[in-house]
């Protein structure tokens, strides 16, 4: 038990069989280096999330206000019609011109949106309804304000929260996988991903500032990385790729409607886990073990069952 | 006014303005104190805890200095101490690959990583402790420091032993990428069922502490202390002041700042540090008393203080470590 999964071996296996199915699901894609998805990722006419919920959901409700501060507008959420059942929708939104980015803060949240959020799972939670976030954020705010609202204590307690909710959570990668600010949303039962958005642990140019000392190399970075929805499947971080037909910004409807597809899918296979005798308990188990297993290390008495075995 | 590029300088992932290179005088014996200047006895500046006498400036502490300074006397057991951190992403930048400066950093170090855990006794009263070494590559969180943790983590809620977390760290830890960021997730996710458990978890946020560390376990503490003056933020100040084009207000992001906030519970000297443990530990076991009667796991191990040196003591530990010893194997 005190394996850790997420062998190289492991891995290896499965990038391997990713890479062959590549030509096929992604029809040209493939010659795309991850600096190339990570401009995909950001690119302006990228479908955001008020765009997959107006396509996708019917009778939204958008629901304001963490109830403290204020109503931060870089995350939307509410209560909507999914298919044939009620959801609580969250998401990440990103401007479609200027002066909404400005609104929107470019999709950067500040502390009273992942209190909204952390609101809005709870009352899903309350009353036994699934939630779905789209994840699409360049990373929580940077700012005086935050930070004298507790910015890390607010997606700390998002994750508490998501840690410990009863009832099933479905994320999806649309765009760019912001650092924590994106996992403040992120600890999902299930995590997919658009194959052309990245997730990491920090920007590219970020790191690329700090370990380079030099913004301009965020293309290696990126590289080095493994932020792209390949690598992360490969380490068993996300669960599925969603593939885009073309770039999403060149044809939204297509991307979106495999998006659709996507979620009904992990939420049927969740609903089944959770419409069984105390399905809730197992949903949270398997929850705790889905984060759990996660990382890898060396330690000297596996070296040795592994070459034992 | 402190100069903001005083602060920046706290930022380089292996400090040396702690005090131990820069500021240390020839033979070792004086150091100078980086805030006032003072020139420090080292023996003085070591029985004062590496707090400086004159103006109360906390220097920074290795991971096993801290752990020396809470417990009692070889009392701490470390546990998972060979567990290492691997190159899942063979991660390469402009210096070298990570495999390269993991072991640099190992031997310069001492430490195979950035968290020490284990359980000790504080005035013969059992923790854990989860310390991170900020030596150790900013003590940032990567797959080994999440596993130790979360096993620490798993160990207390079964044993119901109260943990203590010493958080210093420049957040995740960029070379393992994604892994990095899940450890924020995994710890918390176990910080929950410790909640359930009613175990009481105690945040000691040091100077400095930032990221993704403090956007997870570090701030969802039952109990958030700081050390005066510790730096605490999720952003670090240049990136905001990059960002913002702001000039910071004066004492941003201290411990004063976070507590005038409401951010944290308290600010503790660290030459008071041990007598507000006690004083919590005191609390919480008097709690669960009361509370549950004798079906909580760690009230048997507790001893009244004037006890320190009775036969309750050496009953009590081999009890936990018995405890702790068979909540590995799971």
């Amino acid at each position: 038990m005190r394996r850790a999964i997420h062998r190289r071996g492991d891995n290896q296996a499965v990038l391997e069989a990713d890479d062959q199915q590549e030509p096929e699901n992604a029809a040209g894609q493939s010659a795309l280096t991850p600096w190339d998805r990570v401009k995909l990722a950001r690119h302006p006419d990228r479908p955001h999330s008020l765009d997959y919920i107006n396509e996708l959901m019917t009778g939204f409700i958008e629901l304001h206000g963490d109830r403290r501060y204020g109503d931060d507008q870089a995350i939307v959420g509410g209560i909507a019609r999914f298919g044939d059942r009620t959801i609580i929708v969250l998401g990440h939104q990103k401007g479609a011109d200027t002066k909404e980015n400005i609104r929107r803060n470019f999709g950067m949240v500040r502390p009273e949106g992942y209190r909204k959020a952390e609101r809005l799972m709870k009352h899903a939670e309350k009353f036994g309804i699934p939630v779905v976030t789209f994840i699409d954020t360049p990373g929580a705010e940077p700012g005086i304000g935050s930070e004298e609202r507790g910015q890390g204590t607010a997606i700390a307690e998002s994750l508490l929260t998501m840690a410990d909710l009863k009832t099933p959570i479905v994320a999806v990668v649309i765009g760019e996988g912001g650092s924590g600010g994106a996992l403040a949303i992120g600890m999902a039962d299930r995590i997919l991903m658009l194959e052309n958005a990245v997730y990491a642990v920090a920007s590219p140019e970020a790191c690329a500032a700090i370990l380079w000392k030099d913004a301009a190399k965020a293309p290696q970075a990126a590289a080095t990385m493994r932020i792209t929805a390949n690598d992360l499947h490969g380490f068993g971080i996300i669960d599925e790729i969603v593939p885009e037909p073309s770039p999403a910004h060149e044809n939204p409807q297509l991307t979106i409607a495999a998006v659709g597809m996507a979620v009904d899918r992990s939420l049927n296979a969740l609903m089944k886990v959770v419409d069984q005798p105390s399905g809730l308990d197992r949903l949270m188990e398997q929850r705790y073990e889905k984060f759990r297993r996660i990382g890898e290390w060396s330690e000297a008495e596996e070296t040795d069952r592994r070459a034992d075995g | 006014m402190r100069s903001i590029l005083h602060r920046g300088e706290k930022f380089q992932p292996l400090p040396t303005d702690d005090g131990r290179l820069d500021q240390q005088m020839p033979g070792g014996l004086w150091q100078k104190c980086p805030k006032c200047s003072e020139l420090i006895y080292a023996k003085e500046l070591e029985n004062n805890l590496r707090v400086c006498p004159k103006c109360d400036h906390h220097f920074r502490l290795r991971a096993r200095e801290r752990i020396a300074q809470i417990s009692d006397p070889k009392s701490f057991e470390e546990w998972d101490r060979d567990i290492q951190p691997t190159d899942p992403l063979q991660f390469e930048d402009g210096s070298g690959s990570y495999s390269e400066k993991l072991q640099a950093t190992q031997q310069k170090s001492g430490e195979l990583e950035a968290l020490i855990t284990g359980a000790a006794t504080v005035d013969n009263r059992p923790i854990a402790l989860a310390v991170a070494d900020f030596d150790f590559l900013g003590a940032s969180m990567g797959s080994v420091y999440g596993e130790k943790l979360t096993r620490a983590i798993e160990r207390c809620a079964e044993i119901g032993m109260p943990l203590l977390t010493v958080n210093a760290s420049g957040g995740a830890r960029m070379h393992e990428g994604l892994f990095s960021l899940m450890q924020m997730a995994k710890t918390v996710a176990a910080f929950a069922r410790l909640g359930e458990a009613r175990v009481p978890h105690i945040s000691l946020l040091a100077d400095p502490c930032y990221g993704g560390v403090t956007a997870s376990y570090a701030t969802v503490a039952d109990i958030i202390l700081a050390e005066p003056g510790a730096l605490v933020g999720f952003a670090g100040p240049r990136v905001i002041e990059q960002i913002t084009k702001q000039k910071l207000p004066e004492g941003f992001q201290t411990a004063e700042f976070l507590l005038s906030h409401g951010m944290i519970d308290l600010i503790v000297d660290r030459t008071d540090l041990k007598r507000t443990l006690i004083e919590l530990l005191n609390h919480y076991a008097r709690v669960h008393q009361v509370d549950r009667g004798e079906s909580i796991p760690w009230e048997p191990t507790f001893i009244e203080p004037q006890s320190s040196n009775g036969t309750g003591y050496e009953d009590a530990v081999p009890e936990y470590k018995r405890a702790a010893a068979t909540g590995s194997g799971s």
